[in-house]
């Protein structure tokens, strides 16, 4: 499993990657001037912010709106935001929302209809010139990104709106040097390093007058913009101290997913009764699926107002755990709980590689952070797993 | 539905209730003129003196049944209707009224008036559809004035209503609320909530009150077991599920599981 295989930006180039310059160090001027550069070029800049006690993407302006300071716990259906003491930028991981949401947003208009006499005019909903640049991108959720530009525009139908979203993002990664309790992309293999699918990649290390970035940059867009900044060669000591912060992030992780072929794994044991132990905990509310950085599923709503002149479709989120979701004449086809937790899960892990070729799980630990009851996939595949080493504790 | 020149004859029906819920259709100042203009508003107690008899094309229902002559009058009311639709969680559920459900009414009349027999009333409060058939149901309490227009637009269109039965968690996801249970460890129903309100309390950093009644496919009892490792004992339990949708089958078997 090595992915991104394929990034729609450009793939990284070898120049600048040469030479002394291959690893500068900003300082936190160094990351300011990175914030207004973007915006001097037109980028609508998008980092992590403290907001309603978690890290929330928005827009920023400023160093002073990042949750510098701060760090997460995480856990089955437990977050929560503490004080580190340590005076350091990016010591939070992933938060409840991923960069789906200005991606792919959670509504989206389609076309509208007016009617004038007896002539209907329809208009499709123009897709969104924007510009993104988004800061501290986590290798899991670059990879997310990837997963979703193959759903969504490497297809033979590419969706315009997501494209449109998608061109031109300038993206500036964050190698994780904490990992949180519900982590495990390194037994995903999707970090906590990033390797490819960025235009500048910062990994933090304290020095001796504050926090200092490790810069890299993988395109021409990031070796541009990194010229412009106020920047030293990074010592060989600093490289080594950022490579063994990521080493270290890799070693603790909070969670880990079975080392299996999962997609074989679980389609063989569609008939496990785990699927119906989990269904007596799953409350199919579908935040799983809503926090997940890849699930793409929507629905297509149409409203008229009361005159009837005036239609619009639009889509927004869906989720296989909604009974809606798998309706079709007659009623739904997944009415049981323990089936509509079966079809995310194996989809995720499973038939997800049959479909793109990959697994549609980052290991970024959103489904069991945000899932209200904590249900862990990665304790449901051991539990399939291990009731097929030992007998004795199939039930 | 075709538009001809005469335009459909709404009715708007009361039970027991507390009028909210019909306040909700006068609520919609910007959009009253338009339901005005497209509906023939026929029968209206709480807005208008004018009373047409005969037939109504659409009639919303406020309200449980909770006297006899209720009982008699909801009959009434559904043979008068071409499309029947329930409004808000007395009507669909029992209401806040279905307590007396869980409690002996008799009971209730002799310490509330002083002169219990004056009150004639039933045993229960229960919702419209155990009395008739109703078309559809609108859920909340009170209802939203957004669905509410939605159910009127959609019926005027022949289309079926988008008021999804699913998880309010689903609203707070669409809107970007931070989770209230799990980032805060404040107890919610959302999970086991029908949406439709726009996630209005963990907007403001509450916990759901259920006030939409149970979801499609509701796990209230793993929810309760969450709801119990943030410090709800079995009392707070058995009192969260029953308040406006007491009634409603999930939420009162799982209010019992908790205690009588």
């Amino acid at each position: 499993m090595t992915f991104p295989r394929k990034v729609v930006r450009e793939q990284p180039t070898q120049r600048g990657l040469m030479g002394s310059e291959k690893q500068a160090i900003l300082d936190a001027e160094g990351l300011q001037a990175l914030l207004t550069a973007l915006k001097a070029r037109g980028y609508r800049v998008i980092g992590p912010t403290l907001s309603d006690q978690a890290v929330i993407y928005d827009d920023i302006e400023t160093l002073d709106e990042l949750p510098r300071g701060w760090r997460d716990e995480q856990d089955g259906g437990h977050y929560r935001l503490v004080e580190s003491g340590e005076d350091r930028f990016f010591d939070f991981v992933v938060g409840p929302q991923s960069w789906k949401k200005f991606l792919h947003p959670p509504q989206q208009t389609l076309w509208r209809a007016r009617r004038e006499g007896e002539a209907v005019t329809v208009t499709p909903e123009p897709a969104e010139p924007e510009r993104f640049a988004f800061i501290g991108v986590r290798s899991c959720e670059i990879h997310a990104i990837a997963i979703q530009d193959r759903v969504l525009i490497e297809g033979p139908h590419a969706d315009p709106h997501y494209r449109a979203r998608r061109q031109d993002n300038f993206i500036v990664a964050v190698n994780c040097a904490r990992a949180a309790g519900t982590c495990f992309c390194a037994s995903m293999n999707t970090g906590p390093k990033a390797e490819s699918g960025f235009d500048l990649a910062l990994t933090e290390i304290d020095g001796p007058e504050g926090p200092l970035f490790v810069a890299e940059s993988a395109s021409a867009a990031g070796e541009d913009l990194l010229g412009e900044l106020p920047r030293r060669p990074a010592t060989p000591e600093e490289v080594a101290a950022g490579t063994a912060a990521v080493a270290a992030t890799a070693r603790s992780m909070g969670r880990e997913m079975p080392a299996e072929d999962l997609r074989d794994l679980l389609l063989r044991n569609l008939e496990h009764p785990r699927w119906e132990e989990v269904a007596e905990r799953c409350l199919t509310c579908a935040n799983c699926t809503m926090v997940c950085p890849t699930c793409f599923c929507t629905s297509v709503e149409d409203a008229s107002d009361l005159t009837g002149q005036e239609t619009s479709r639009s889509r927004r989120w869906d989720s296989c755990f909604t009974l809606d979701y798998s309706y079709i004449h007659g009623g739904s086809v997944r009415s049981s709980t323990q089936s509509r937790y079966r079809q995310w899960m194996t989809h995720k892990l499973a038939t997800w590689h049959d479909q793109f070729d990959s697994s549609g799980c980052v290991g970024c630990g959103r489904c069991i952070t945000w899932c209200p009851v904590g249900i862990d996939i990665t304790e449901e595949v051991r539990a399939i797993r291990d009731s097929e080493r030992d007998p004795v504790s199939e039930s | 539905m075709a538009r001809g020149e005469k335009k459909p004859r709404l009715a708007v029906w009361k039970f027991a209730s507390c009028d909210g819920c019909q306040l909700s259709l006068l609520d919609c100042e910007d959009e009253l003129l338009a339901v005005a203009g497209a509906l023939d508003v026929a029968y209206f107690p709480e807005a208008t003196r004018a009373e047409i008899s005969g037939t109504y094309d659409l009639s919303l229902v406020e309200g449980s049944v909770t006297t006899a002559h209720d009982a008699e009058r909801i009959q009434e009311v559904r043979r008068r209707s071409k499309f029947l639709v329930t409004i808000g969680a007395c009507a669909t559920a029992g209401g806040i009224q279905a307590l007396r459900n869980f409690a002996d009414v008799k009971e209730y009349t002799s310490v509330v008036y002083a002169r219990p027999d004056y009150i004639e009333t039933l045993a229960t409060s229960t919702p419209i559809a155990e009395h008739v058939a109703v078309d559809f149901e609108l859920r909340g309490c009170p209802i939203s004035k957004r669905q509410l227009l939605e159910v009127v637009s959609a019926y005027l269109a022949g289309r079926r209503p988008v008021t999804p039965p699913h998880s309010t968690c689903i609203e707070c996801k669409l809107k970007g609320n931070v989770c209230v249970m799990v980032a805060h460890g404040t107890p919610c129903l959302g999970p086991a909530t029908h949406a439709g309100c726009g996630a209005l309390c963990p907007s403001y950093d509450r916990g759901c009150y259920g006030c939409f009644g149970p979801m499609e496919s509701p796990n209230a009892v793993s929810l309760s077991r969450r709801l119990q490792d943030l410090g709800m004992d079995a009392a707070a339990l058995k009192r969260v599920y029953r308040s406006f949708n007491a009634g409603a089958s999930a939420f009162r078997k799982e209010s019992e599981r908790h205690g009588k």
